[in-house]
């Protein structure tokens, strides 16, 4: 299950979705505004994606976590629009049978969208300006 | 054949639009569309030499020929998360 939003992200239900009775492990990860990269301080963050392909990686990146790892259920939720700092950007749940597959799970799936869904944030500085993020892969680490 | 060219982020900034409309002939690659882009849009050419050219929601390759019924995006590097 994917969602793309611009409402605040409610995690307990997202987790609920990703609970299974054959699953003993469910690990959540949150992804939230930072207030500094470096030495650049952030006020707000802008989201933007192109959400049919989005949704398209994301199930790819879904359909090649379960042929790695006895996944019960996969939720991820991504915001889109204006972020404050100390609110939560993404979140991903995963369950496993066992927590070791679904810590393993979940760090593939949130390292992957990362790096393969094109979902785009702009970092708005106190002086006004605002810079879209677009490093290389070989770049700085993200969020 | 016109092909519409969805732009997002820093490349929808650079070009003041979210899509810039191009001309290419039957046949084309991707490759083609690039060169086009990069001649209607000099302030882009930088980050378009960095994005991915998708086509019906995947990365195409240079030598992918493009069809005029086809959904083609420029993805800068993405930064999601």
């Amino acid at each position: 299950m994917f969602r793309l939003t611009r409402d605040a992200i409610d995690y307990h239900a997202l987790t609920e979705a990703a609970r299974s009775p054959h699953c003993g492990a469910v690990v959540l990860f949150l992804g939230t505004v930072r207030d500094l990269t470096g030495q650049q301080v952030t006020v707000f963050l802008e989201y933007d994606a192109y959400a049919p392909m989005a949704e398209k990686k994301l199930a790819e990146i879904e359909a090649e976590a379960r042929t790695r790892w006895p996944v019960g259920e996969i939720a991820i939720a991504h915001r889109l629009g204006r972020l404050e700092v100390g609110e939560v950007s993404v979140a991903v749940a995963v369950s496993c049978p066992h927590r070791g597959d679904a810590f393993d799970a979940c760090r593939y799936v949130i390292d992957t969208l990362k790096e393969l869904v094109p979902i785009w944030k702009k970092e708005n500085a106190p002086d006004g300006t605002g810079e879209w993020v677009h490093q290389s892969s070989t770049g700085e680490p993200g969020a | 054949m016109t092909i519409t060219v969805k732009l997002f982020a820093a490349m929808r900034d650079l070009a003041g639009s979210d899509n810039e409309t191009v001309e290419l002939p039957d046949g084309a690659t991707v490759a083609d569309l690039r060169r086009e882009l990069g001649k209607q849009l000099p302030l882009a050419r930088t980050l378009l030499a960095r994005s991915a050219v998708a086509v019906n929601h995947d990365s195409a390759d240079n030598d992918k020929p493009i069809q005029a019924t086809d959904e083609v995006a420029v993805i800068p590097p993405v930064s999601g998360g």
